[in-house]
């Protein structure tokens, strides 16, 4: 679906891809700090990855890197987006 | 070469640089002072942003805080990170195509109103003035102890520096020493890092090492031995908290989105030129912060294990030069009570006779790991990094709120460009003299006001901007009551519980279980609360506004 032709971009529409990725990209935020670094954490902590018990783990470690890669999976989500919708800068 | 002279040197060679780069980068007109042109890189932006964020707080003590907390050391390790992920998302690139020079600018004009841009004004200052007075006393407590100067002494030496570049290159100026502080403060910090990690585990990359086993041939996990030497001594398991978890949840939440909401590190995101630079820069400076922040609670363990190993039930007498060292200081201290001449590090109060500062755990590191003089000297230098890119990005937003914020966009709109550049750069030197007051005469509160920055951040700002983006129906009594109701009730809070105000109260009052550190989180949703119930009941915000909202959530100029 190429419309970058377009001159009247359908912002609603895009809009609302924008809040699906968020909502996605956020529910994983959630899940990997709030959630295996502290609400199941204990749990969590009797799998073991090498010297780590998880739940430690991902609240001391797993959490970050979870968290960069989200960043640059929603800029790459967004800047298809943006060339999709014909909203893009270039 | 001694310590010191190798700390000269480094130091010395450091300065010079930051001297240089300023002297390059002057500002040449307020988009210079303010946004910096609008022309950095978003890799180099990425690198500011992180030097902008890290603190002396995160290189000297963060490491030090979670040897002692163990598992609960968490909560600053995602805290502080995670409210990346929020500013990428829900702030950045919208704040970015909005393209003014402030977030009370953002604030202003998006709740058509120049008392919510007044509010966002008081926020903003008091915020980093709370923040850049721990910055100074920490340049001068680093000065102090590795080049043996008064304390005062350091403070004026780093206000000279900090003054020489913020005043002549404003944003511009700050912005590349910024990048130049971020490579010698990670330097620093991952050298001794590396060192460490070797001689205890054989690994060279610490955020591995720390799950590795113990290099003495015993075959145990690092953790699994600090856990069990901890059983013996009679503290809670390191990799178990002592927090309770819903203070856990609340103390992480606060701090992400307090994050989110400090007005010097969004600034950071009006400099980059489009708003893909915008998002992508977030992700390098989470990028570069994640490096530091994932090495700390190795070193944190590293440091905990050596540390209990060198001194738990050693004799008084055969203690290590490094000890006698830092316990001149008082920053050790070491009482016999049982009047056997060993020390007895144990959970229990009443035999324990070792007092320990957090900050050594960096600081002696490299001596306790009998690292190089030089090691110990860039260790200085990283410190001082940190808290000098810090002190900057602060004193920014107090000059560009004073000259941008109140003189342009309030006192006296007439001004000329050249007249308000020149504001911006009596701002700075304003802001500087007293951030320098605070670091000399530091207020006896200054623990609690920390946590206070990201209680107001979090209760203020966060709800104002994300619903300025996300909800088209937000009007300006919505936003303002939603921000004096979310500060009044977090300062209440931290009065009553911290200061002793209101009848103050101990741990067994605090409601629901979450400390003033963590109220910022109950704050924020009774912002959110409160301004989405006014706005509903009072007039829409005007047609025009409507328009600039759907604007900023796209990235092309639509004319």
């Amino acid at each position: 679906m190429e419309n970058s032709g377009n001159p009247k971009p359908d912002l609603k529409k895009y809009w609302r891809e924008n809040l699906r990725y968020l909502l996605i990209l956020l529910s994983i935020w959630f899940l990997a700090s709030f959630g295996f670094g502290i609400l199941w954490a204990e749990g969590l902590n009797n799998i073991r990855m090498g010297g780590f018990k998880l739940g430690f783990w991902f609240a001391q470690q797993g959490s970050i890197y979870v968290f960069v890669v989200l960043i640059f999976v929603y800029v790459y989500l967004m800047n298809k987006l943006d060339k999709k919708y014909g909203v893009d800068e270039d | 070469m001694d310590i010191q002279t190798w700390t000269y040197i480094i130091v010395g060679i450091t300065f010079a640089l930051y001297i240089a780069i300023a002297i390059r980068s002057r500002a040449g007109s307020t988009k210079d002072f303010y946004v910096a042109g609008v022309g950095v890189p978003p890799l180099a932006n990425g690198m500011a942003t992180a030097a902008d964020w890290m603190s002396a707080a995160s290189f000297i003590s963060m490491a030090g805080l979670i040897a002692f907390m163990g598992y609960d050391g968490a909560v600053f390790l995602m805290g502080w990170t995670g409210g990346y992920v929020l500013l990428a998302l829900l702030l950045a690139p919208y704040l970015r195509k909005f393209g003014k020079f402030t977030v009370p600018d953002f604030i202003g004009d998006r709740y058509y109103s120049d008392v919510a841009r007044t509010v966002a004004v008081i926020c903003a200052v008091i915020v980093s003035f709370t923040y850049v007075a721990g910055q100074m006393r920490g340049v001068g407590v680093v000065f102090a102890r590795f080049l043996e100067v008064p304390i005062n002494t350091g403070v004026y030496i780093g206000m000279a520096i900090v003054f020489f570049y913020a005043v002549l290159g404003g944003m511009k100026g700050i912005t590349y020493t910024q990048v130049a502080q971020y490579c010698v403060l990670i330097f620093a910090y991952m050298v001794p890092a590396i060192f460490i990690s070797l001689q205890l585990t054989g690994n060279p990359l610490p955020q591995l090492g720390f799950g590795a086993e113990v290099n003495d041939g015993s075959g145990t996990y690092l953790l699994d031995k600090l856990d069990n030497l901890h059983e013996e001594l009679g503290f809670a398991a390191y990799t178990s908290g002592s927090k309770a978890m819903i203070d856990v949840f609340a103390i992480t939440f606060a701090l992400m989105v307090g994050t989110a909401g400090l007005p010097h590190v969004i600034v950071r995101f009006f400099t980059v030129p489009r708003v893909k630079d915008a998002r992508i820069s977030a992700g390098w400076a989470l990028v570069f912060i994640a490096i530091l922040y994932t090495t700390a609670p190795a070193i944190a363990a590293f440091a905990r294990t050596n540390m209990i190993n060198t001194v738990s039930n050693v004799e008084y007498k055969n203690v290590p030069d490094w000890f006698t060292n830092w316990e001149s200081t008082g920053l050790i201290t070491f009482d016999d009570k049982n009047g056997d001449e060993r020390i007895q590090y144990v959970a229990d109060a009443a035999k324990n006779e070792l007092t320990i500062d957090n900050d050594i755990m960096v600081l002696a590191n490299p001596e306790i790991a009998r690292l190089p003089n030089w090691v110990i000297a860039l260790v200085a230098a990283g410190g001082l990094a940190a808290a000098l890119s810090t002190a900057a990005g602060l004193l920014l937003v107090i000059s560009t709120s004073i000259s941008h914020d109140l003189i342009k966009k309030q006192i006296k709109p007439d001004i000329t460009e050249k007249q308000e550049l020149m504001w911006a750069r009596i701002g700075a030197g304003f802001a500087v003299i007293v951030a320098g007051y605070f670091g000399i005469n530091p207020p006896g509160f200054v623990a609690a006001t920390v946590a206070l920055a990201f209680g107001l951040a979090a209760s203020s700002f966060f709800p104002a901007i994300i619903l300025g983006i996300f909800d088209k129906r937000m009007n300006r009594q919505g936003a303002i009551s939603g921000m004096v109701v979310g500060i009044l009730l977090m300062l209440f809070y931290m009065i009553k519980f911290k200061l002793g105000g209101f009848g103050g109260g101990t741990a067994d009052d605090w409601w629901m279980g979450i400390s003033p550190e963590g109220f910022g989180t109950i704050a924020m949703i009774v912002n959110l609360v409160v301004a989405l119930v006014v706005s509903r009941i009072t007039p829409k915000p005007p047609e025009y506004v409507r328009v600039v909202v759907e604007d900023i959530r796209h990235p092309k100029r639509l004319d």
